[in-house]
């Protein structure tokens, strides 16, 4: 719920009466609300919160962090798309992992679940 | 899983490790609070590499850190039935999806009907209120400091954009006064704790001096990749054998001690600070946020008027013990057997974030303590 995700300002936008930043993940695009971090231009690297800039970070640390984030599966998580939200819920019972790992973990076999539970 | 064999085979990972283990001559007790970084330990298998002899030891108590399992239950309930009534559009993020109340879930309302959007951002919700005006849009702003500055934006634009058909409806809760509490409790045992990274990203640490002081414990501000909570830990346990008790930051890249100006300001103009129930603990005084009086009108609690709300917890459940570290997760008895992730009794089951919910599903079905016990007989 509280991950953070750095990534690159591509363009900044005013949309009403908002700095809006298309800000890309990686290769996956969002629009950010800029309007917690003013200083930020174009090329900066923001660090995000379900839309929001909440601070600036160095490219080569952001690159760095995106890297990590990802290997740990949690960008799949927080830049879901709203069908594939719902497409996790309706697997999951449970709400999903914060980085999307108890899935796949569950698929490999890696966290056998125990038999009081698989017998219900 | 190459990646995780790389961080505990890895150099700078064995020598924090070594000399956490080269340190330590006494069993100190270290809270993480946040629940990704519960995740991250369990996961990692960051607890396992600390040491753990009868005398010396560093054992990781999971603290209640994770906004869905301590949304209280009569919330959820409410947020139920708002989502169920005609003419809305309920709007949440995806984890809050899978959530039980007392007796469905946000996934089986929109299977009854309702209409439940997940949304990346509060500001989706807000669009969608401006596009469907003969809709109330209600959008379920759960969780810490992290996520407040988005939930305080949206109502802010909502008012100053003149939308009479968007609500929040909020729970928020504070970190600080939540390690107040577990330090004020008869017989704590938590010598130290690693503070929230990115809770501090926008809330600075400027608040947590008082409580180091008050209590004479070491905060450590720290991050969520497996080196820097081996880091947080590495620098609370040095202090603890140092004798210090001060507020470190270990987060420097993501963390400054003032944090985000900008939105702590529109936090105070949009928020004030309330007596929030935690799932599990119960009521924390002055432990969360709700709108202040110039945004009544935005909190869907306010506009909705839900009453007749019955909720009902089961007896099993220890998740308030677990929350305060008192009991580790397969300590209880209920643990894998009438609660799992399928059938979860109580808040730290309820979200994988939450402890119980990590011990599960990493497979930890005994204690580290048990294991040991097991290894010498």
């Amino acid at each position: 719920m509280c991950l953070a995700i750095p990534g690159r300002v591509d363009e900044i936008l005013i949309e009403d009466d908002l700095r809006i930043g298309r800000v890309n993940f990686g290769g996956v695009l969002k629009r950010v609300c800029l309007d917690y971090v003013p200083e930020i231009q174009v090329g900066d690297y923001a660090v995000v919160h379900v839309g929001f800039a909440i601070s600036i970070l160095d490219a080569e640390t952001a690159e760095k962090t995106l890297e990590i984030f990802r290997q740990m599966g949690a960008l799949d998580e927080e830049l879901a798309t709203e069908e594939e939200a719902f497409r996790r819920a309706a697997q999951a019972p449970q709400s999903a992992c914060p980085d999307g790992s108890c899935s796949v973990d569950a698929e490999s076999g890696a966290s056998p679940a125990p038999t009081t539970d698989a017998a219900r | 899983m190459k990646y995780l064999t790389e961080f505990r085979n890895g150099e700078i990972a064995q020598r924090m490790a070594a000399e956490i283990r080269s340190v330590t001559t006494r069993p100190w007790k270290i809270m993480e609070v946040c629940g990704g970084q519960t995740h991250s330990i369990i996961k990692n298998g960051i607890d396992q590499m600390l040491p753990s002899g009868p005398e010396a030891s560093v054992e990781m108590v999971h603290g209640p850190g994770c906004p869905v399992c301590v949304t209280p239950l009569e919330l959820i309930d409410k947020a139920l039935a708002i989502a169920s009534q005609p003419g809305v559009i309920f709007c949440s993020f995806g984890d809050m999806l899978r959530v039980p109340g007392t007796d469905a879930d946000l996934f089986q309302i929109k299977g009854r009907g309702g209409d439940v959007r997940v949304v990346y951002s509060p500001l989706d919700a807000v669009e969608l209120a401006q596009k469907n005006p003969d809709r109330q849009v209600v959008f379920f702003g759960v969780g810490f400091e992290t996520t407040a500055p988005a939930n305080a934006m949206s109502v802010h634009l909502a008012k100053r954009r003149g939308l009479k058909n968007f609500s929040l409806l909020v729970s928020h809760v504070l970190v600080p006064p939540a390690i107040d509490a577990i330090l004020s409790a008869p017989g704590n045992q938590i010598d130290g704790f690693l503070a929230a990274g990115h809770v501090c990203s926008v809330m600075g640490y400027w608040e947590y001096p008082p409580l180091a002081e008050k209590f004479g414990k070491p905060i450590v501000v720290t991050g969520f990749e497996p080196l820097d909570l081996l880091d947080g830990i590495r620098r609370t346990v040095l202090q603890l054998e140092q004798g210090r008790h001060e507020v470190e930051n270990a987060y420097e890249r993501m963390v400054t001690f003032d944090g985000n100006r900008p939105a702590q300001k529109l936090l105070s103009e949009v928020f004030e600070v309330c007596d929030r129930a935690w799932r599990g603990i119960g009521v924390i005084p002055q432990s969360g946020w709700r709108l202040n009086a110039e945004y009544r009108d935005f909190d869907a609690e306010h506009r909705f008027q839900i009453t007749g709300i019955h909720t009902e917890e089961s007896p099993l459940c220890k998740a308030g013990d677990v929350l305060r570290g008192v009991l580790k997760p397969a300590q209880c008895p209920a643990f894998g057997k009438e609660c799992s992730p399928r059938h979860p009794l109580g808040a730290t089951m309820v979200s994988s974030e939450g402890a119980c919910a990590a011990y599960y599903n990493y497979g930890r079905f005994i204690s580290t303590e048990e294991l040991a016990q097991a290894g010498k007989s």
